[in-house]
């Protein structure tokens, strides 16, 4: 188990987005989150690196490391915390005044202090693996949107996270470039990266998910291997869910 | 080119002409005024002042009470008041309590408050345009809100705040001609000077403006330049 997540709660104000979650990832597992717009995916993806504070609730990594959030954090904690996970935006959300290659080696160079030739050097390893060894020199507004959120996945690779979180990564895309997005994540899963992706890609949670998470109304509905939770889903939330999604009417 | 100018504007004064000598000889006095006084004052308040801004913007942001109380009163108190009474108060009116500054310090302490307040509301503002994802950003590969601060807001900022800014800068050189009233020998300092000798009023005056408007014009063209340079620094 790489993370454990116990009783977490989350509320902007009255209302209450997050209403007591547990959940737990498994070292090398892809955890695939589902479920309607404004239930509190996003919230919960990012109470995981607390960009979103948690009201409560506790974490537990495999390492000894553990949070309480009934408790203020520290700020070495907070740190700790973020720094054990690479986070993927929905909108990229570049440097865009530094090029492909300095977003890349901002966390390494500036916030872990490496060596920055081994860092440029391990950097452009990571811009052959995302396919823009090509692009290093280039800044966001020069690339697709396909191109930019690679270079935010190889942004996030950089600081060696335990854990890689992506928020709908392709659904600011074009069609034509999500495969592009999606084989990237497909090849990490294949190395053994630990993800938590939130995704409205069916097909592809499908084919590259360990767990499938079914999210709504605060509350974790069903969860379980993707043809479980997928194919035969128990519960109607989640029956009701899947047919909108396939048939859209 | 300056020297056309100036003769066909003695010409169109037609009563001055015989004076074209004595314009011509005090242009260099001008100069030189521009040079020791009006330049340095407003480099050095434009620099003090940015510091003084972005430190006042910061207390605004903070989420201390007493820093955006202190910062508020701060930019009120200076955007309430003519720059001339501030520049009074200090030169003349602190010696009252026993703190008596030369004039060049004085302008400079004056001008710095004054760029101050008025850029901490610019730079505050460019601050607050450059959208959240940007700090999340940061933080996500692990910033403190300070390596976010200094690493990737502010160099963003800071192209959203060059053209205001330019502005204050230009305001700026054309204020330090305040400063001649605290008896600061910069450029319109001297241009009274020579004026009440010669009775050239007229000549001496526009003389005077058209450097500024060359000092201003200078400037206008850097900012440009900066500008079209750090055009990358902006989210597109
Ligand atoms: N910072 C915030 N302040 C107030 N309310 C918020 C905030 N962030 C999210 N919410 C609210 O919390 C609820 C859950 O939002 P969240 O973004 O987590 O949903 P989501 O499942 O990711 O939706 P989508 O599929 O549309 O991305 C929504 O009702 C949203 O309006
Ligand atoms: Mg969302």
């Amino acid at each position: 188990m790489l993370l454990s997540v116990k009783g977490l709660h989350k509320s902007f104000g009255d209302l209450e987005v997050l209403k007591g979650i547990d959940v737990e990832i498994e070292k090398g597992s892809v955890l695939a989150i589902i479920g309607p717009s404004g239930s509190g995916k996003t919230t919960l993806l990012r109470c995981l690196n607390a960009l979103e504070m948690p009201n409560s609730g506790t974490f537990e990594f495999h390492d000894g490391f553990s949070l309480d959030f009934d408790k203020k954090l520290s700020k070495k904690e907070l740190l700790t915390l973020r720094r054990k996970s690479g986070m993927v935006f929905q909108s990229y959300n570049l440097f865009p005044h530094k090029t492909a290659l300095e977003n890349v080696m901002e966390g390494p160079v500036i916030v872990q202090k490496k060596n920055k030739d081994q860092v440029r050097q391990s950097a452009l390893n990571l811009f052959e693996k995302v396919g823009l060894a090509d692009k290093v020199d280039l800044y966001p507004h020069q690339l697709s949107g396909g191109q930019q959120q690679r270079v935010g996945i190889a942004r996030a690779l950089a600081i060696e996270p335990e854990l890689m979180l992506f928020d709908e990564p392709t659904s600011a895309l074009d069609p034509e470039l999500v495969g592009e997005v999606l084989q990237v994540i497909r090849d990490l899963a294949k190395e053994g990266w630990t993800i938590a992706i939130v995704t409205h890609e069916l097909k592809f949670a499908e084919q590259v998910a360990d767990q499938v998470l079914f999210f709504d109304g605060g509350h974790i509905i069903e969860q379980g291997p993707p043809l479980e939770i997928l194919k035969n889903p128990k519960e109607q939330r989640t029956k009701q869910f899947l047919n909108r999604i396939l048939n859209p009417s | 080119m300056a020297k056309m100018f100036l003769n066909n504007m003695i010409i169109a004064t037609a009563g001055g002409v015989s004076d074209w000598d004595n314009i011509l000889s005090s242009l260099w006095p001008m100069i030189q005024g521009g040079i020791q006084y009006t330049i340095p004052l407003t480099l050095f308040s434009f620099v003090f002042g940015l510091i003084l801004a972005l430190l006042t913007a910061l207390a605004r942001l903070s989420s201390s009470r007493i820093l955006i109380g202190s910062a508020r009163v701060y930019v009120s108190a200076i955007r309430g008041t003519p720059l001339l009474v501030q520049l009074f108060i200090i030169f003349f009116g602190l010696p009252n309590i026993g703190i008596v500054l030369d004039p060049f310090p004085s302008a400079i302490i004056a001008f710095s408050l004054n760029v101050g307040a008025y850029s901490s509301e610019i730079i505050r503002a460019s601050i607050l345009s450059i959208p959240k994802g940007q700090w999340e950003a940061g933080y996500a590969i692990g910033m403190t809100s300070r390596q976010a601060l200094t690493r990737i807001i502010l160099p963003q900022a800071s192209r959203v705040s060059i053209p205001p800014l330019s502005n204050t800068f230009i305001s700026l050189v054309k204020d330090t001609s305040l400063a001649s009233l605290i008896l600061v020998t910069e450029l319109f300092r001297k241009a009274q000077e020579i004026a009440a000798r010669t009775y050239n009023f007229l000549e001496l005056y526009v003389t005077a403006a058209i450097l500024y408007w060359i000092i201003c014009f200078i400037l206008s063209i850097i900012q440009d330049r900066i500008e079209k340079r750090l055009d990358r620094y902006i989210a597109k």
